[in-house]
C-alpha cells in the first residue's frame, strides 16, 4: 500500500465571490507522477495555489489533507514545511534579496535547522550547474531581471535545494526554449524517488518525454473530470480537449 | 558575517529600552531665560563671545514663530523641557574611570565592543555632556582633532568662533535659535590638509532623564584633499514624559575633500526630533550623507547641502520607517551654486500600522550654477491601508544648461511575493521582514557592517511592532 502524501476532497473555492473550483478530487501516493491538463480557464493554477494556501482564494467546501493531516486552515509556510512545494507560473520579483540568502533563509526554515553558508553554498553550486545556471545568479536579486526561462530555472533550483516530498510544478515548462526543457526535465527527473511525488501542470506535453507518468488528469469548469494513463496525452495533443471530454 | 545580516528576529528590544533613575547632579528649573542661557555658559567657563551668541539665539528664539508647516508639533510644552542635565561626572579618557551606572549604559549599548572592533575613537553623550572620549594614538598624531564640542571651544577656540552656527544661523527656524541658546555637548572633528582616515569616526548620543531636552552640536571641518566618515548613532530610553531632540550639524568640505556623515536615528517614541543639519562643499569637495530615520515621536530632518564650489557633488541616501504613532518628515535640500556641481538623492520609506512618512526635498539651481545635475529618486512603501505616504518634491531651476531628473514610487506590499515567501517556509512575518530588508537593501549596503545588521535589527523589531 503505497503511502498517500495528498488528497484533495470536494474542495471548491472561489476569488472575489466568484467560483472557481467546484468539487475537484485528487489522491497523490508517494512516488507518482502525476499530469494535470485541460483548457485554458479551467482551474489548474487556481487548484494549485488553493491547494499550497493562497490567502487570495477563499475555501467555501471541501478538505485538503497531506500526509493524512487536514491542512485546510494552514497557512502556506506550515503546508511548505510539511514538504509541499509550487513552482510559480509568474514567479514573484523580490529586490534587494539574493538568491543565495533567500534559499538559504528558505531550506532553514524549510528543514527547521541551521543551515551553515558554506556547506550551503558548494551544494547551491553543485545544484546550479546541474541546471545549466551561470554561478553569478546566486548573487542577483531574486527573480529580479530574470527572463521567463530563468524565473522557470530559478523555481526548479528551488526545488532541488528544499527536496519536497510533493512538488506542484505550474507550467514550469512554458515559454522555454527545447534545450530549457530538456535541462528542467532532467532536473525533474533526479529529483524524483519513490519518496516523493510531483504534479505537472502543462499545456505542451514535450516536458513529459523522458518522465514515467502515472496518472494523467483532465480539468475542465473547476472539477477533475477525467483520470487516465499516460496514453491519454497523445490522444490530446492529436485531436485537442474536446475528444477526452466528450 | 552574512549569516548575522540574514537573522534578525531574535532581537530583545530590552536592549534600547532600559534607563537608570536620575542621579544627575545638577539640573535647571523648567521653562527657558536668560538667566538659565547665562547659567549653562558660566556651569562650561565659556569665553565671553559664546555668551553673546547664546543670548543672541534665546532673543531670535523668542521673537520666532513655530513653523508654519510639515507635521503638528503642538504636543511640544517648550516649558517643560529641561535644558541643561549634567551627569555626576568629568570627561575620562580611560573606561575604567567612567561610572559604573553610566557604563552600564553603555555596555548594553555594546560600545566598547564596537570601539574595539572597528571604529576609531568613541565620543558618547551621556544626557548633555561628554563622559568618554578616546582618540586612537595614530588618529591624533596625524593632526586629527577629535573632541567635544566644549573642549573644542576652549582650545580651537579660533577655528570654533569662526566658524560656529555661521552656516546654520539661528535666525533659520525657532528650533536651531533654541539649540543656539542651550547647546550643549556634541562633537568637534578638524581633518587637516590631505589626511584620509581608512577608518570611521563614530559618536554615540544617548538621552537619559525624564524632560531632558538634547542639543548636541556637531562640527566637522575637513580641510583639502582629506577624507573621513563620521558616524553618528541615537538610540534614547524610552520615558513618557515628552522630550525634545534639536541638535545642529555644521559640516565644512573644502577642495577636493570628501566626507560622509552617517546617522541612524533610533529615538524613543515620545521624542520630537527637530534637528538641522548642513554642508558647505567647496570646489570638487564631495559630502555623502546616509540617514536613517526609525524613532522618535515626529522627525523633521531635512540634510542640506551647498554646493559653493565649481564641481561640488552632494549625494543622500535616506531611509525612514514611520510605525504606529509616528509623524516622520525627512528628506533632503541642496542648492547649486556653482557650474558643475552635482547632486543625487535617494530616499526609501516604509510606514506600518497608521505611521506617516512624509518625502520633502527642495533642490535650487541658480543661475550660475551651469551644466548642473542633479536626480532624486524616492520610494515608499506602505505595509497596510492605514499607513500614509506623501512626496513633497520641490524644483528651483534657474539656468537653463542644467541636467534634472525625479522620479518617486509610492507601493505598497504585494501580497503576492509574500505569498510566494510563505510557500518557502517563511512566515509571513519572516517573508514581510525579508521584502522591507530587500527594499532598504541600497541603503544597508552603504552603512558599515555593523550598522547595516542594526538597521536590519531595527527593522525586525519594527516589524513585530515591539517597539514603543
Amino acid at each position: 500500500m503505497p503511502k498517500n502524501l495528498l488528497s484533495v476532497r470536494n474542495l471548491c473555492a472561489s476569488v472575489d465571490g466568484r467560483r472557481i473550483l467546484n468539487g475537484a478530487e485528487l489522491e497523490i501516493n508517494a512516488g507518482e507522477v502525476h499530469v494535470l491538463m485541460g483548457p485554458n480557464g479551467a482551474g489548474k493554477s487556481t487548484l494549485a495555489n488553493v491547494v499550497m494556501g493562497d490567502p487570495r482564494y477563499s475555501v467555501d467546501e471541501g478538505r485538503v489533507f497531506f500526509e493524512g493531516a487536514d491542512i485546510t486552515e494552514e497557512k502556506p509556510d506550515a503546508r511548505a514545511r510539511r514538504g509541499m512545494f509550487l513552482s510559480f507560473q509568474a514567479p514573484e520579483e523580490i529586490p534587494g534579496i539574493t538568491v543565495e540568502n533567500f534559499l538559504r533563509a528558505a531550506k532553514s526554515a524549510y528543514t527547521g535547522e541551521d543551515v551553515k553558508l558554506l556547506p550551503f553554498r558548494k551544494e547551491l553550486r553543485a545544484r546550479m550547474e546541474e541546471l545549466g545556471m551561470d554561478a553569478s545568479y546566486a548573487s542577483r536579486y531574486l527573480n529580479v531581471g530574470f527572463s521567463g526561462g530563468e524565473k522557470k530555472k530559478n523555481e526548479i533550483l528551488q526545488m532541488a535545494v528544499l527536496n519536497p516530498k510533493l512538488a506542484i510544478l505550474d507550467e514550469t515548462d512554458s515559454g522555454l526554449d527545447i534545450d530549457a526543457v530538456k535541462t528542467i526535465s532532467e532536473s525533474i527527473h533526479r529529483h524524483k524517488n519513490e519518496e516523493n511525488a510531483i504534479v505537472i501542470i502543462t499545456h505542451i506535453t514535450r516536458i513529459l518525454q523522458k518522465l514515467p507518468v502515472d496518472y494523467v488528469h483532465i480539468m475542465a469548469d473547476g472539477r477533475i473530470v477525467k483520470t487516465s494513463d499516460a496514453s491519454v496525452i497523445e490522444k490530446i495533443n492529436r485531436d485537442g480537449f474536446a475528444s477526452v471530454l466528450g | 558575517m552574512k549569516n548575522q545580516k540574514t537573522r534578525v528576529a531574535d532581537i530583545d528590544r530590552a536592549r534600547f529600552d532600559f534607563r537608570d533613575s536620575d542621579k544627575s547632579g545638577y539640573k535647571t528649573g523648567k521653562g527657558l531665560t536668560a538667566d538659565i542661557v547665562a547659567e549653562i555658559s558660566a556651569m562650561k567657563n565659556e569665553p565671553a563671545w559664546m555668551l553673546e551668541r547664546r543670548l543672541r539665539s534665546l532673543e531670535v528664539y523668542n521673537r520666532t514663530p513655530m513653523p508654519a508647516w510639515g507635521p503638528p508639533l503642538g504636543e511640544l510644552d517648550m516649558d517643560e523641557i529641561v535644558t541643561y542635565v549634567r551627569p555626576n561626572t568629568e570627561m575620562k579618557s580611560d573606561w575604567n574611570d567612567v561610572p559604573g551606572y553610566i557604563k552600564n549604559t553603555f555596555e548594553r549599548l555594546g560600545i566598547p565592543q564596537a570601539e574595539r572592533e572597528s571604529l576609531a575613537g568613541v565620543g558618547a553623550q551621556y544626557d548633555s555632556e561628554v563622559v568618554y572620549h578616546n582618540i586612537r594614538r595614530e588618529l591624533s598624531s596625524q593632526g586629527v582633532v577629535y573632541t567635544d564640542m566644549e573642549t573644542a571651544v576652549r582650545e580651537h577656540e579660533d577655528t570654533v568662533k569662526e566658524l560656529f552656527m555661521k552656516l546654520v544661523p539661528p535666525e533659520d527656524h525657532k528650533f536651531v535659535a533654541l539649540h543656539g541658546a542651550v547647546w550643549s555637548g556634541g562633537s568637534f572633528v578638524y581633518v587637516p590638509e590631505g589626511v584620509r582616515l581608512d577608518i570611521p569616526l563614530q559618536s554615540y548620543f544617548r538621552l537619559n532623564a525624564p524632560g531632558a531636552g538634547q542639543f548636541e552640536h556637531t562640527l566637522i571641518v575637513v580641510e583639502k584633499g582629506a577624507n573621513v566618515h563620521f558616524i553618528e548613532g541615537c538610540s534614547a530610553p524610552k520615558y513618557n514624559v515628552l522630550n525634545l531632540h534639536a541638535g545642529c550639524v555644521e559640516l565644512y568640505v573644502r577642495e577636493g575633500a570628501t566626507l560622509r556623515y552617517s546617522t541612524i536615528e533610533n529615538w524613543s517614541k515620545n521624542m520630537m526630533n527637530l534637528n538641522t543639519k548642513r554642508a558647505l562643499v567647496e570646489k570638487n569637495g564631495t559630502i555623502e550623507w546616509i540617514s536613517g530615520t526609525f524613532g522618535s515621536h515626529t522627525t523633521m530632518l531635512y540634510p542640506s547641502s551647498i554646493l559653493k564650489g565649481e564641481g561640488a557633488r552632494s549625494t543622500f541616501t535616506g531611509i525612514t520607517f514611520a510605525g504606529a504613532g509616528q509623524n516622520l518628515d525627512t528628506g533632503a535640500k541642496v542648492v547649486h551654486l556653482a557650474p558643475n556641481t552635482s547632486s543625487t538623492i535617494s530616499s526609501r520609506s516604509i510606514s506600518k500600522d497608521g505611521g506617516i512618512a512624509v518625502y520633502r526635498s527642495a533642490v535650487s539651481i541658480l543661475p550660475e550654477a551651469t551644466g548642473a545635475k542633479s536626480s532624486a529618486v524616492c520610494e515608499s512603501l506602505m505595509m497596510d491601508s492605514k499607513s500614509r505616504s506623501d512626496t513633497i518634491p520641490v524644483m528651483d531651476i534657474r539656468s537653463d544648461e542644467a541636467d534634472i531628473g525625479h522620479e518617486a514610487r509610492i507601493g505598497r506590499i504585494s501580497d503576492a511575493a509574500v505569498f510566494y515567501l510563505m510557500t518557502r517556509g517563511l512566515s509571513e512575518e519572516e517573508a514581510k521582514a525579508m521584502i522591507v530588508r530587500g527594499f532598504v537593501e541600497p541603503i544597508a549596503k552603504e552603512l558599515p557592517l555593523e550598522y547595516a545588521v542594526e538597521m536590519n535589527r531595527l527593522i525586525s523589531l519594527e516589524l513585530e511592532g515591539t517597539i514603543g
